[in-house]
């Protein structure tokens, strides 16, 4: 999966913030719709599109979205 | 070989709804919530209800239901998490509640969501080592009485309820052979710290998680995103290792009857092991995850609403606090 569509993946788990918001370089902790029912997404996410396990600290210890796939696909 | 032959359960009459929830929590978004969970009620103990009495009203109603003497009951086995006392065993006393022959042996078990499955098993053994003809499986958890009043999250998913399954040497339900798995490394995930032995007094500490829930040690934490984690990795190889020790492929599986964690949590498991969502039963709406009560209180919806029907083919699992896992298949 490349960047362009894991951010649009990114943006699926998300319901009320504008799409305009998701670029490489967002902020998603900072968004206000963030939450850990969001981390539960994204944890889901890398477990079915990727197959891996990624840990909320991990996903607390990444800023941008782009910075998470790159963990991702480091992983 | 052993059978399911009755299933009931009972959830206390106290209702706690969203719309109650978000008065309490103004900031939560009661939609957003439900549509992740698949809960929108669930069933609270009254502050002097136990698990014991729970379980005496499943065990109670399963006798009224199916016109069981409590005469013929030659064993029982309670699994709960929240017992009544230190000691004694809570099944002792319900022995005696429930009009059970004093000559019924009797013991609590201590596990979670995993705990039906490991009942069923040692229920099996006790039959087939010719020690018991009916053995009153009963689970029971109050886990709302563990929660500390600020957890909305935990607040939102768990509900008490209890319910009461009798196994026999002829009945409904064949079971099958079973698999287990046991992870104590991740013991700490899903813990109520204090009270018991290691630390019996309350210690009144805080700290914050890694998902940034405020952890409150004199109350049960959950690490839900390292539970979530736990059960996506173990649940597809124990329905692979289920169906090779039953000699069955998924063609030949009916129906998928999970522990009814949450919508979320089920729904993702069901994408993991890409099972058709027409055979994966998801129902906790009203209930909330009862814990070891969840799978028992699913088979009988699934009966009432003819989902399950007479030559189906059902796997089954429980999975969580332990950290442990079990799965079965049951043949009906």
């Amino acid at each position: 999966m490349d960047l362009n569509t894991f951010i649009s993946q990114f943006a699926n788990m998300f319901d009320e913030t504008d799409s305009s918001e998701f670029t490489a370089d967002c902020s998603y902790q900072d968004l206000d719709e963030w939450s850990s029912i969001t981390a539960m997404s994204i944890i889901a996410l890398v477990k079915t599109e990727f197959g891996k396990s990624i840990s909320a600290r991990e996903i607390r210890s990444c800023h941008t979205i782009e910075e998470l796939y790159n963990h991702v696909i480091s992983m | 070989m052993a059978f399911i032959k009755a299933i009931s359960y009972y959830l206390p009459e106290q209702v706690e709804t969203n719309e109650e929830l978000t008065r309490v929590f103004p900031e939560w978004s009661v939609e957003r919530v439900t549509s992740k969970t698949g809960i929108d009620s669930r069933h609270k103990a009254s502050e002097s209800e136990t698990a014991g009495d729970l379980a005496e009203k499943a065990a109670l109603r399963l006798f009224d239901e199916y016109k069981i003497n409590p005469r013929s009951i030659d064993f029982l086995i309670l699994c709960t998490q929240s017992s009544d006392y230190f000691l004694p065993s809570t099944a002792c006393i319900l022995q005696d509640r429930l009009n059970i022959p004093t000559s019924a042996g009797a013991f609590d078990y201590n596990l979670g969501c995993s705990g039906f499955i490991y009942g069923l098993a040692m229920a099996k053994g006790l039959i087939s080592i010719c020690a018991a003809r009916n053995v009153l499986l009963l689970t029971a958890e109050t886990y709302q009485k563990y929660l500390h009043p600020d957890d909305k999250s935990n607040r939102s998913i768990f509900g008490d309820g209890a319910a009461a399954c009798l196994v026999s040497d002829e009945g409904f339900a064949e079971i099958g052979d079973f698999v287990f798995g046991t992870d104590g490394s991740g013991a700490r995930h899903l813990m109520v710290e204090t009270g018991a032995a290691r630390h019996r007094q309350p210690t009144n500490e805080t700290s914050e998680d890694d998902n940034g829930h405020i952890r409150h040690s004199d109350y049960l934490y959950m690490d839900g995103s390292a539970i979530f984690n736990f059960t996506l990795d173990a649940v597809p190889a124990l329905l692979e290792n289920v169906l090779q020790k039953n000699s069955l492929t998924r063609g030949d599986i009916d129906l998928y009857v999970l522990h009814q964690a949450n919508k979320f949590m089920l729904n993702t498991i069901r994408k993991v092991c890409n099972l058709p969502k027409e055979k994966f039963y998801v129902n906790l709406s009203e209930t909330g995850n009862t814990v070891s009560s969840t799978v028992p209180i699913a088979l009988r919806q699934c009966l009432d609403d003819n989902i399950l029907k007479s030559g189906m083919t059902v796997f089954t699992a429980g999975f969580g606090v332990g950290l442990s896992l079990g799965g079965v298949i049951l043949k009906f």
